[in-house]
This record gives C-alpha cells, structure tokens and sequence, in this order.
C-alpha cells in the first residue's frame, strides 16, 4: 500500500474536533462496520453559519484523518459553502490519499452532507442535500 | 525508541549464522552450479549441501526436495504441476476455504482449465474434518491441498488424518506447511504426504529461497521451463547464496525447534494473558491449542484494525492488521470469514506473530502500549458510543 502523508499522519495521530456536540443541530452517520468505516459528523448552527464540528469514526487512519479534516474545513462556513465541500478537497487538504484510500473521503464528504441534511430536516425546511455517488464500495448503515 | 517486531508472519530476520555462511556464494564462490569446471562444481555442492540439510529438516530424500523463490511459488507448483501431470486420473481437486491465496488462487486458475475444485469449510476454530475430506473425494479426485498451520490465526490443521483418507482413496495429497516449518516438527513421512511447500524466510533464512518437497515417484509438471536444473522440474539459474542460507536456517532449525517452541509460547502465552487482563470485548482467533507456538491473532470490537497497528508502530511495535482497509479488496481476511467472525470485529484484528529475538521485556512492553490505544480508539469510535448507550438503557 502507498504511504500516507505527513499530514494525513498528522491529523491521525493528534485529530482535531473528536466527540460529540450533545445538542447538535445536524448529525450524520455513514458507512458500514463490515466494510471497516463509520463516521459520525455533529454540526452547530447560528444564523446559517456552521458554529462548531465534532466527529466520531471507527476506521483506518485515513478515515479519522479526513474526519479530522472535514471537521475544520467546515467551521465557520456558511450551509452553501459546507455543502459546496467536496471529498476531492478534502484529499487535497490533506496533502493527497493514497488511491485505495479515497473512498475515505468520499465517507467524509457524505457525512457531512448527512449532517447537513439531518439540519434542514430538523428546521423542517427543504433540504438542498443531494448525496455523492457510491465510489467502490456501499456505505448504508444496516 | 524501544522497537518490538511481532510480525514473524510476514517475515523474519536473516539468522547472523546464516548470513555468514552465504556471503561467500556471492564473490570468492560465485559460480553457476550447472558448468562442470571447478568453479560451477563448487556452487553445485553447496546447493546439493543445502538441498540435504532441507531434507533433513523435513525428514525427507535429498531429491525430493526442489528449490523455487519462494513458498508462494511452491504452491502453485504444486497445485498446478500436480493437477496437469495427473490429470489423465480425473479432474477433481479440494482445498479448505482456509488456504493461503498462493493455493486459491491456482486452484482458480485451474478451474479455467477444466478442473472443479471443492472448498471444503473449517470449523469455527479453523480445523478442517477429515471426514469432510473423505466424502468430497470422488472417482475423479486427484489432489487434495490443505495446509499443515494456518499463517493468520495459526490453527494447525490434522494433517496425519486426512492422510489417512487420501493414501486409502489413492489421492495425491499436498501441504502448505509454509507457516510452520521451522517453529515445530515437520516430518513428510509421519504427517505422510506427498507434496509439501516450505519458505526460508518464515524461520531466520533469506527470502528468494523455498522448497517445494515432492515424493518419490509422484509425477509433476514443471512450471518453469527451458532448463535442466532441479532435476528437470525448474528451469533457471539457482539462487546459490539464497539457497544456501535456506539449507543453514534448516540446519539451524533442525537442532532448535523444541527450545524454539517453549520459548516464543511462553512469551504468547504471557502476552494473551496481559491483553485479556486489560482489553474487554476482544475475541482471541484460532484454535486454544492447536495454533503455532508464536501465533497470537485477537479481534477488538469498536476499533479499526489500521488504525492500531498505526499507533502500535508509532510506539515502536510491528505487528499485522486483517482489517479491510488494509488489503485492496477492502474485505476482511478470508481466514476469518471462514471461520465465521463476525464481519464488524474482523476488522479491528491485529496478528502477532513472535519470535526468537523477543524477550518477556518486550511483551510486557506490547500489554502496556496496547490498551491504551485500544481505548483512546472506542472513545473515538462511533460504535463503542452507541454500544455504551445501549448498556445503559439496560
């Protein structure tokens, strides 16, 4: 397998935002035991703006490095802007994943869509989440 | 940092003993063991040297035994050069679901060629049951493959008893032994067999060396071809210094495998008992007893495997994961799925292999540094949150 970046190893061994937001405004949940990963995204929002971030992963290093990621990537941005967070930027920000690696980030990315989705659900406004297609591998909760 | 390598599984290091007897086959005895002057003769007698100390690990012929680079390479020799030279018997094959890819994978193969092959399943311990064996064979049967220990959960498989079945059904019978040769006693004619594959490697010799032993008078296709060497049945230029210090470790071996026993089943022992102690929710693999002396294989619920061997090598400590994430297939160990481990803590498997360069110093290094992470692991697992949930809704 390829090696993981300095980075990736970083935000894996000292990841940022670990835990959970107990009056969350938006929690989402992805993925699977079976298949080795599931991300758990809480979000905090004031007037529109993602105030806070937490997460909890069960997976490999770079599952717990792009949700250390993806948690600040998101802080302080707007519902469009989070929404507009892709799992390419999330790789990128990383410094890179190794290829067997990306669908890391793409559970990433759909956790924090989930997330958001779960937002607007609990607001009971329409929600504008569309989720990112499957890359390899299912990632449905049981 | 203190360095602890529990991961003989993969590979072990080169005996200083073994080294020393091959570097002269690089430079002052360089010669290629087929020309007949004095330089080729000397390179000719030490590998002939080698090829009986092997035998002699394995209680074998000297000419039964044939040198390849390496016990993957043995294993399809074997499957596919015994099922196409005696295929003109039947086209049947069996294997246990338990197998090494090295001999699924060939067996594969050989089924697009016209073979059908039967995985025979293993118990929940990983034993295949000889009688499973005897009623898989048919008329059309002419190999079965199963291996002598198995290199993940370490379960060491009844050999002798299902060579009861295939000598009475007349079935040509082959072993992977390439997990235990060299850490217990191996003998081809008290296990009776008729092919058995060894790796140098896996027991303090240099990779690019194995052995593929093949009894007297059982017929094999080469699967290498254009030349005269290994008496016919692999062509290429021998891999002197390699084989040498295969022949090396097996006489190092030979004389150490009982202290070699006691002592790294000791340290397992003492390191299954540390981890048990202080890990809840972990599920130990393989068989209680019937395992290599220095396989350890444990499964924690709520953690990712990756991850541990992540934080186990930043502590200085090498070991393998049967995770997932891992592997490219992003499925778990086969071996596992075979014996019927729940697919979710499949994933959180760590595989210590040890080994004689450990010391108790060691293991007690290996329980302190684990449960830590273990635990700074669950309190960042989303399942190990909803598993405390639960409990306290109870």
């Amino acid at each position: 397998m390829e090696q993981y970046s300095s980075k990736v190893m970083d935000h894996f061994a000292h990841p940022h935002n670990v835990g959970e937001i107990p009056d969350a405004d938006g929690v989402g949940t992805v993925g699977n035991p079976v298949c080795g990963d599931v991300m758990r995204l809480y979000i905090k929002v004031e007037n529109n703006i993602i105030t806070d971030a937490k997460f909890k992963t069960f997976g490999c290093g770079a599952a717990i490095a792009t949700s250390s990621m993806v948690t600040d990537l998101v802080k302080g941005k707007s519902i469009d802007e989070a929404l507009s967070i892709s799992n390419a930027a999330v790789a990128e920000a990383l410094g890179g994943l190794p290829k067997v690696k990306m669908h890391c980030s793409v559970l990433a990315e759909e956790a924090l869509k989930s997330a958001l989705d779960d937002y607007h659900k609990k607001k009971g406004i329409p929600s504008p989440v569309t989720m990112p297609a499957e890359t390899g591998h299912e990632h449905e909760m049981e | 940092m203190k360095k602890v390598y529990l991961d003989h599984a993969a590979t072990t290091p080169v005996h200083p003993k073994v080294l020393e007897a091959m570097l002269p086959y690089f430079t002052a005895r360089f010669g290629n063991p087929s020309n007949l002057h004095d330089v080729g003769r000397e390179a000719k007698n030490a590998v002939e040297e080698a090829r009986a100390k092997t035998a002699a690990l394995i209680g074998s012929n000297p000419e039964e035994i044939f040198f390849t680079s390496s016990g993957a390479e043995s294993n399809n020799f074997a499957l596919k050069g015994l099922a196409q030279a005696n295929s003109q018997k039947g086209k049947h094959i069996i294997v246990s679901q338990l197998e090494h890819f090295s001999v699924l994978h060939p067996a594969k193969t050989l089924e697009k060629s016209g073979f059908t092959v039967t995985y025979v399943p293993t118990d929940k311990q990983g034993i295949v049951d000889p009688d499973d064996i005897a009623k898989a064979i048919t008329k059309e049967t002419i190999l079965v493959s199963i291996m002598h220990a198995n290199n993940e959960i370490g379960t060491i498989e009844p050999i002798e008893e299902i060579a009861k079945v295939t000598k009475e059904k007349g079935v040509l019978f082959h072993t992977d032994a390439v997990a235990s040769v060299g850490w217990m006693p191996v003998h081809v004619k008290t296990l009776g067999v008729d092919a058995l594959s060894l790796s140098g490697h896996q027991f303090y010799g240099p990779k690019g060396a194995a052995a593929l032993f093949v009894r007297k008078g059982v017929r094999i296709k080469p699967q290498i071809e254009g030349g005269v060497q290994e008496d016919g049945r692999r062509a290429g230029t021998e891999n002197v210094p390699a084989i040498v210090g295969l022949g090396k470790s097996a006489e190092i071996a030979a004389a150490d495998i009982p202290h070699r026993m006691s002592y790294v089943s000791a340290l397992r022992d003492r390191l299954q008992r540390g981890l048990i102690e202080k890990i809840d929710h972990m599920v130990i693999n393989g068989h209680p007893t019937r395992r290599l002396p220095q396989n350890l294989n444990v499964s924690m619920w709520y953690v990712e495997g990756e991850s541990m061997l992540l934080f186990l090598n930043m502590e200085g400590v090498s070991v393998s994961s049967g995770s997932a994430c891992t592997s490219r297939s992003l499925k778990s160990s086969h071996v596992l799925t075979c014996i019927g481990t729940d697919a979710a803590v499949a994933n959180g498997t760590l595989l210590m292999s040890l080994g004689m360069g450990n010391t108790a110093e060691d293991i007690d290094y290996v329980i302190e540094k684990l449960p830590p992470i273990v635990q700074r692991l669950r309190e960042m697992s989303p399942l190990y949150e909803d598993m405390i949930k639960k409990e306290k809704v109870r």
